[in-house]
């Protein structure tokens, strides 16, 4: 064997190497979905009524009759889900259009560094900053009893999902040739114009993509909805109302779980609820994605 | 008498006017999502400055976490990184060049880009129960810093994967032929020269890593973080203490904790974050002003 030979074998090894690497994030992916639906499986196919778990809002798992309503539960995740979009959706959008459309130079980088600075801080920072500084705030301006709750977690969380909307939504602005801009300003038309009758156009679907990918976001938030929530079981009438998130009930309840007991696959359960509706959103957001490369 | 050949007509100036206003109203809308983080942090800064000392950095908390420092918490995010970084970045670099340099436009290609994007957008917490059902349940790991880390090593893979493959795909494709006319084999070609000449970008990612990793909760609260210890982790199969799970349990489960103690925690979590984050963008910033071609 001489060194090319060796040269030969090295290579051949390393590209296996390589390619174990490269599906390994498929392994994982894969291995996310086997392990919670193990330990949730046999509460799935035992114990678990989806009328009583879809349209109940009894989450009673250490009752001596238990029941399993998760209804409060996914109102409370869409609930404070929804108020967050219904604020960080136009402000993200907005934010993305300065950054790509008008903002030129200094300005431009310091925004783009801001806003993934502002990506950077961890959710229990957020969460803490919910109960200890907007927790109060809310309870003085608003002269409420409770200030956490929807309207607080769904601060925090639009917060925390603008970010990853605005930089998926400027790249998807950055995207459209620079040639549309210019063919429409030669005809005459304002900067104005200019944005919203070809720029937003064209990158509507990757807009969209940024969107879906911020509600992910927003879906799976764990610590700082458990913190500013309130963490009430209950049908939310008004935006100070207590609320209780699925990935909420998960982190304050499975310490206190006994492995293969019902709670512990209900909490399983909530868990894979979670893995198929994030995995659709990304799925969506992909394949709306792919739409814009296509054409 | 006519008007100067290029004077504004009112529909110019109107459609100037509309095009300020535009710009006026977007740049508010960016101040409104920066002005409040800037008001946060500033708060954090004022409450918990006076709460920082070098003993509140490299002592313990005493008296049921309502005094002392956060040494041992600190020490144990240390662990958790860098158990974390040493099982992600070969994986995630190995993703990374499989996707850079040898994947064919097919079906799995698409797949793996996929599962990435999935990895990143699972719930935290979804990730916390496959730690804990992976590798603290079914490989006997118990709630030690190996399961937690190998949960966060898991959930921030995608971060180091993206940062490479973007890295790698900058170095041209000239320098990758060169070699190949050379004889060089595909792998001699990563080694020499794909990898030197990206492997500052490499790093940026991996600092990244570390400022995601630093401050995950959820993901280590079931797998190997734990309230108090008294003493420092000795190995990977201890339980530790870590700054974010010790944040959240002095916030929300420990009683008579002083409000200027949490927020020093605070502050220390968000500095470590924001520093190391502040260090990645720095860094490519610096790169982008060196590249050579």
């Amino acid at each position: 064997m001489d060194r090319r030979d060796l040269a030969w074998y090295v290579d051949k090894t390393a590209q296996w190497v390589i390619f174990a690497g490269g599906i390994s994030a498929i392994v994982f992916i894969v291995g996310i979905f086997i392990f919670i639906t193990k330990e949730g499986l046999d509460f799935v196919l035992g114990p678990l009524n989806l009328g009583e778990f879809f349209t109940s809002i009894a989450w009673r798992p250490t009752s001596n009759n238990p029941t399993y309503g998760a209804l409060a539960l996914i109102v409370g995740t869409a609930s404070v889900t929804g108020f967050a979009m219904l604020l960080s959706v136009p402000l993200s959008l907005g934010a993305a259009l300065f950054i790509a459309e008008f903002a030129t130079g200094k300005t431009r980088e310091v925004l783009k560094v801001l806003v993934e600075m502002l990506a950077a801080i961890p959710s229990v920072v957020w969460g803490f900053v919910g109960m200890s500084i907007m927790h109060p705030l809310i309870m003085r301006i608003f002269d409420v009893p409770l200030g956490l709750g929807v309207l607080n977690a769904g601060l925090i969380l639009g917060l925390m999902a603008a970010p990853i909307m605005t930089t998926i939504a400027e790249d998807a602005l950055k995207a459209v040739p620079d040639a549309y801009r210019e063919a429409a300003e030669a005809l005459g038309a304002t900067r104005w114009e200019v944005i919203f009758k070809v720029v937003i156009p064209a990158s509507r679907n990757g807009l969209l993509a940024a969107v879906l990918l911020g509600v992910g976001r927003g879906f799976g938030e764990t610590m700082a909805v458990l913190m500013a929530s309130g963490h009430a079981i209950n049908i939310p009438t008004s935006p100070f109302d207590s609320v209780r998130a699925l990935t909420a009930t998960i982190a304050s309840e499975l310490g206190d779980t006994v492995r293969g007991g019902d709670h512990w696959g209900s909490l399983f359960t909530l868990g894979i609820l979670l893995f198929v509706v994030t995995f659709v959103i990304n799925l969506t957001a992909d394949i709306v994605v792919r739409g814009i490369r296509k054409k | 008498m006519e008007a100067p050949m290029f004077s504004a007509t009112p529909l110019n100036r109107r459609s100037y006017r509309s095009q300020s206003v535009a710009k006026a109203v977007f740049c508010l809308m960016t101040v409104a999502l920066v002005i409040p983080v800037l008001l946060i942090l500033g708060t954090l800064v004022v409450k918990g400055a006076p709460a920082i000392s070098w003993e509140f950095l490299f002592t313990a908390p005493t008296n049921n976490l309502t005094a002392g420092g956060i040494f041992p918490a600190l020490v144990g995010t240390i662990w958790l990184v860098v158990v974390a970084l040493l099982a992600s970045v070969p994986v995630g670099v190995a993703a990374a060049l499989y996707l850079s340099e040898y994947a064919p436009d097919n079906l799995l290609t698409r797949a793996i880009n996929l599962a990435i994007v999935n990895l990143a957008g699972v719930p935290s917490i979804v990730h916390a129960l496959f730690g804990f059902g992976a590798f603290v349940l079914f490989f006997r790991f118990n709630a030690s810093i190996l399961a937690a880390s190998l949960t966060l090593a898991v959930m921030t893979l995608p971060v180091v994967i993206v940062a490479t493959r973007e890295s790698l795909q900058a170095v041209p494709h000239a320098f990758r032929e060169a070699c190949w006319n050379m004889g060089a084999t595909r792998w001699q070609t990563i080694r020499k020269v794909v990898l030197p000449n990206s492997i500052s970008g490499i790093l940026t990612g991996v600092i990244l890593e570390v400022s995601r990793t630093s401050g995950e909760t959820a993901p280590i609260m079931f797998t190997g973080a734990t309230a108090y210890l008294a003493f420092l982790p000795e190995s990977v199969f201890d339980q530790t203490m870590a700054m974010s799970y010790h944040l959240f349990y002095i916030a929300t489960q420990a009683t008579d904790v002083p409000e200027e103690l949490t927020y020093g925690v605070a502050l220390v979590l968000i500095a470590i974050v924001l520093m190391m984050n502040a260090v990645s963008i720095a860094f490519r910033i610096y790169l982008r002003g060196l590249k050579k071609w």
